[in-house]
Formats: structure tokens, C-alpha cells, sequence
């Protein structure tokens, strides 16, 4: 494997102008041929969990937002959705098909910026321009709806900050209407592109019995051919509700990864179509005071609300002691909270499952025996997110 | 509950307890039996938990006296979890590695050791993987300072101590 038996250490990072990321790669050469990898994250770390365990839950919403930052929304999403689990409260029906069609927005914009960054890596500089454009179409509603681009906080233990606009279809109408065909035409310089494919086919393959091994999940594992997606195999947030497929690879390289998530776009503009048309009418948000906020109106008028606002902002919602492992499928797969309270207001530890980790555990796996070039692609379509990753 | 009674049966030798947390299973096992457990956890055909979703600890040193380690099994085929935890008690806590059995054991432990101190016997690897290694300390045991401060380069007040500007005022 290595004649001349010279091997030679190369360092690339912790910030390489083709990483988008703060990460290094420790690696180990024979020529240009990768014969070992030693990736270092932690980067980005800010000590997530031990923040949380200093406030109260719905402090702990924030926090979630710069995890994935690149789909805020879904952290915000799973995150209550866990509270709820252990509080065993039901949020009425308009909030979880709001939260699951801004979770598909989300998911497309996480998948644009995968993707998009990973084309103009490879050079595709315009498919990454068409990405980067529709994902800021996406942005922008996204800021309309919910207050805020990517710092949103829109979620709550019980329901949601706030109701949408009044006129929200029409928005997410048009905003589909301009992402659909950039989506499509970055698509088409991509998928044909006889630079785009050498690069990514046959490139960063892993075994299904290796992904499974290594805790792979999301798009990572879907490529591999194994049709695995919590929206499906375990719904939450009443995603049996709608119509979609989960679309699989094959041989589980690079290609596929793109594949997937390619195809997932096109499922999640077609689940965000049902929410519009069948979103039910009513409240956003349960009305328990012991959860929930009060309306402003009983804050400033009566004496309970007064009291429910004071206790609720300084003791926090009081949580049933208990543990919680509760997992959604964020776009990069797995997203898992375990959750462990003492019964007070504050969480007594929040861990946080992140799928990219897992994946650049499995990065070293991948990238054996390519070129030093390939660790652009493979790490590309990991998707890693430095806020989720080093937490 | 998809968990088979073979569970029960197969770790009550080994001083094994199932309970519930909000309707999921939780099976609390020795220290000493975890490898052997989570083994059979994997390769029984009857449970086939293929999966280590994650791996993560408990500070219960102040009440309990004892760190808690969680894992989070999965079984694609089933479409079933189960929690696994075991108690590690003393100074120095430590177990044996489950990195034999699932590749996302590596990083999964690491995370643990620089997060909690925990050693794991057998461990190819075992570094911190988040903080650096001249860090001091286990950061999210609860006697760890939330507000102390470990910096590699000296940290300097901006306003205490602000840069000399050009003209030297």
C-alpha cells in the first residue's frame, strides 16, 4: 500500500477556506491518498448543556434556536415537543400542523444550505447562487412568519408564540412559487454535471451495516438504503397525518446523499401544500396557566394572571421528575432530547442526540483510501453543523 | 411493551431492574454486566437492538452518590427503544468500554469521559473530544463552576484593559 513507507501528516483546518466550519482534520497520507483521519471538533462548543441546566425549560428555547442554525425551528419543535411528553399536555391541532409545515420549510433550507455549499465547494458556484437564493426566499418567509430569520424562539412549552398572519397562505404560496423552479434548476446543473458526478459518485461510501453501527441517521442513512425516517416510523407532531415518501439511495456515497436530500425537497414543498389547505382554525397555544403564559389582557387586569405571568417567568413551568428520551427527525437526521427533571421549574440535565455528530464520527470510516480532494465532498455531505455538532 | 420477558429473564442473574419513565422502558443493570447486557441487547434475535442512538451520563452525585450512565438502544427491524442505565458509584468512576460492540461507541464514551470524567476500560481512544486537552476537570459534573473559565490564550478586559490606539492616547 505504501512502498516508499513515507507517510506524511497533513493538518487542514481548523479554519480551511473549503471547510465551511470550524473543524480540523488531522490527516495521514500516503501521496495524496488518505490513509487515516483524525477529525477534531469541540471548535464551537459553549457549553449547551450546561446552560440549560441553569434556567428554567422555556429559557432553554433559545439555546435550541442556534443548535441547527440552519433550521432553527426543527431544534424549537422537538425541543417542547419533549417538554409536552413529560407535562402530558396535547397542543391543539392548528399548532402542530404550524409546527410541522414551518419544520418543512426549515428542513428545505438546511438541505439548500447543504447542498448549495457543497455545489459552489465543488465549483458549481452557480447551482450554489440558485440555493443560496431560494433559501433566502425561504428566509424571508420564515421572518414574516415568525418574527425572525434565524434567532426565531417561536416555540413554547404548549403551543407557539405567537398565531400566523392572517394572510400566511398566500405567502408561503408565493415564496413556493419562486423556490420551486431554483430548486429545479440548480437540480439540473447538478445532476448531469460530469464534474459534479465524478466528484460525488462511487465517493465517501459507507455500508448500511456501518452506518447502523455507527449511529448514522437522516439522509446518511437513507442513502445507505435503509428506509428509516421518524416522521413515519415514529410520527410526532401528527406527521401521519399527511402524504409523503421517504425517499432512499442505494449504495450509500456522496451521490446518494445529494439524491435524498434532493428528493426530500420535493416532499417537503408538497407537505407544506397540505398544511396550507387543510390548516384547521382555532387557538396556537393550550390555555393552562400552570404552561402556558397568560393572555396580557389577564396579566395586566386580574390578579391571577398577574400571579400565574410572575410564577410562571420566575419558577419556571414546574416538570413532572422523570426522564425522557424523545427523538424527531431534524433534516440531518436524528434529533434526540433526554430530558431529566427533578420536578421543579429548572431542567436538572438536557442532553442533546446530534445527528451530525454521529456522522462525523463515521467521517474517518468514509474518507479511507480517497483523495485528499474527496474530504471536501464527504465532509460537505455530512452536513455538519458546528452549533449542533460541538454544542 | 414491545420489550420481550426474555430481557427480564436473561439480566435477572445479573441483578437487573426494568421500570418505566413516562411509559418508556428503562432497564438499570450492573456496572460490571453492562458489555454483557448491551451484548445480548444487540445479538438476541428476539430484541435486536442494532443501534446505540447515544451514549450520555447523570451527575447524581449529590443525591445518590453516583453517576448515572445512559444509553439510548434502537431497534430498526422492531422499530423499538429501550433506555439502559447503570450506576457508577465513587471517586473515580469507571466501566467497561462498549465500543466493541457499536462503532458510535467511540465518540458516543469520549463525549462522556471529557464531559463527566468517567473512564471506560478497553476504550482504542479515549481523549477529550469537546474541550482541549490542557482543560481541566469534568465541565458538566454539578461541582463544576458555571462561570469559571479556562482560556488557552489570556483573556483580556476590553474595557479594563483596552488596546493602545495609534497615537499612543
Amino acid at each position: 500500500m505504501n512502498p516508499g513507507g513515507e507517510v506524511m501528516e497533513l493538518q487542514m483546518g481548523p479554519s480551511h477556506p473549503a471547510a465551511h466550519g470550524t473543524i480540523k482534520f488531522n490527516l495521514t497520507l500516503d501521496g495524496e491518498t488518505i490513509t487515516g483521519c483524525d477529525t477534531e471538533i469541540g471548535y464551537l462548543h459553549r457549553g449547551f448543556e450546561k446552560m440549560c441546566e441553569q434556567g428554567t425549560w422555556t429559557q432553554c428555547i433559545p439555546y435550541c434556536d442556534r443548535l441547527n442554525y440552519a433550521s432553527p425551528l426543527i431544534n424549537d419543535f422537538i425541543f417542547t415537543e419533549a417538554v409536552e411528553r413529560m407535562l402530558g399536555v396535547e397542543v391543539p391541532e392548528r399548532c402542530s400542523h404550524i409546527r410541522v409545515m414551518l419544520s418543512e420549510v426549515s428542513r428545505i433550507t438546511d438541505h439548500l444550505t447543504c447542498l448549495g455549499m457543497a455545489a459552489t465547494e465543488l465549483g458549481a458556484a452557480t447551482a450554489g447562487f440558485y440555493m443560496v437564493e431560494a433559501r433566502e426566499t425561504l428566509f424571508n418567509l420564515i421572518n414574516r412568519l415568525t418574527g425572525a430569520r434565524v434567532t426565531v424562539s417561536y416555540s413554547r412549552i404548549g403551543g407557539l408564540a405567537a398565531d400566523l398572519p392572517e394572510d400566511f397562505g398566500e405567502m408561503v404560496t408565493d415564496a413556493l412559487a419562486k423556490v420551486r423552479p431554483r430548486v429545479g434548476d440548480s437540480e439540473r446543473l447538478l445532476d448531469r454535471n460530469r464534474i459534479f458526478l465524478d466528484r460525488m459518485a462511487g465517493v465517501g461510501g459507507i455500508s448500511a451495516a456501518d452506518a447502523v453501527s455507527y449511529g448514522l441517521t437522516g439522509p446518511l442513512l437513507r442513502a445507505t438504503g435503509i428506509r428509516r425516517d421518524l416522521r413515519k416510523d415514529e410520527p410526532y407532531m401528527g406527521y401521519d397525518r399527511f402524504d409523503f415518501k421517504v425517499p432512499v439511495g442505494s449504495k450509500g456515497d456522496n451521490f446518494d446523499r445529494f439524491s435524498v436530500r434532493m428528493e426530500e425537497i420535493g416532499e417537503s414543498l408538497a407537505i407544506i401544500e397540505q398544511c396550507v389547505a387543510g390548516m384547521p382554525p382555532g387557538t396556537v397555544s393550550i390555555s393552562d396557566p400552570k404552561v402556558m403564559l397568560p393572555d396580557k389582557d389577564e396579566v395586566h387586569g386580574s390578579i391571577e394572571g398577574l400571579m400565574s405571568h410572575f410564577k410562571l417567568v420566575i419558577e419556571g413551568t414546574r416538570v413532572p421528575a422523570g426522564e425522557i428520551y424523545f427523538a424527531g427527525e431534524a433534516a440531518n437526521g436524528e434529533l434526540g432530547f433526554y430530558l431529566v427533571s427533578d420536578g421543579s421549574g429548572r431542567p436538572y440535565r438536557v442532553r442533546v442526540r446530534p445527528p451530525c455528530f454521529y456522522g462525523m464520527a463515521a467521517l474517518a470510516e468514509m474518507i479511507k483510501g480517497h483523495m485528499v480532494s474527496d474530504l471536501v465532498a464527504v465532509f460537505g455531505m455530512i452536513n455538519m453543523i458546528g452549533g449542533e455538532c460541538d454544542r | 411493551m414491545a420489550l420481550d420477558q426474555d430481557v427480564g429473564r436473561a439480566v435477572e442473574s445479573s441483578g437487573a431492574t426494568l421500570g418505566f419513565s413516562f411509559g418508556a422502558p428503562v432497564l438499570t443493570v450492573e456496572p460490571a454486566s453492562i458489555v454483557a447486557v448491551l451484548g445480548f441487547l444487540r445479538d438476541d434475535p428476539g430484541q435486536a437492538y442494532d443501534m446505540l442512538v447515544d451514549v450520555t451520563a447523570v451527575d447524581r452525585l449529590a443525591s445518590d452518590g453516583c453517576i448515572e450512565m445512559v444509553y439510548q438502544l434502537c431497534s430498526l427491524a422492531r422499530g423499538s427503544r429501550l433506555t439502559v442505565k447503570t450506576r457508577l458509584a465513587g471517586e473515580e468512576p469507571a466501566l467497561p468500554s462498549a465500543s466493541g460492540l457499536w462503532k458510535a461507541a467511540n465518540w458516543g464514551e469520549r463525549e462522556v469521559y471529557d464531559m463527566f470524567g468517567v473512564r471506560f476500560e478497553g476504550h482504542p481512544d479515549l481523549r477529550r473530544i469537546l474541550m482541549y486537552e490542557e482543560f481541566e476537570g469534568s465541565p458538566l459534573l454539578k461541582s463544576y463552576p458555571v462561570d469559571r473559565r479556562q482560556p488557552l490564550v489570556p483573556e483580556r478586559d476590553p474595557v479594563l484593559d483596552p488596546w493602545p490606539s495609534k497615537d499612543g492616547l
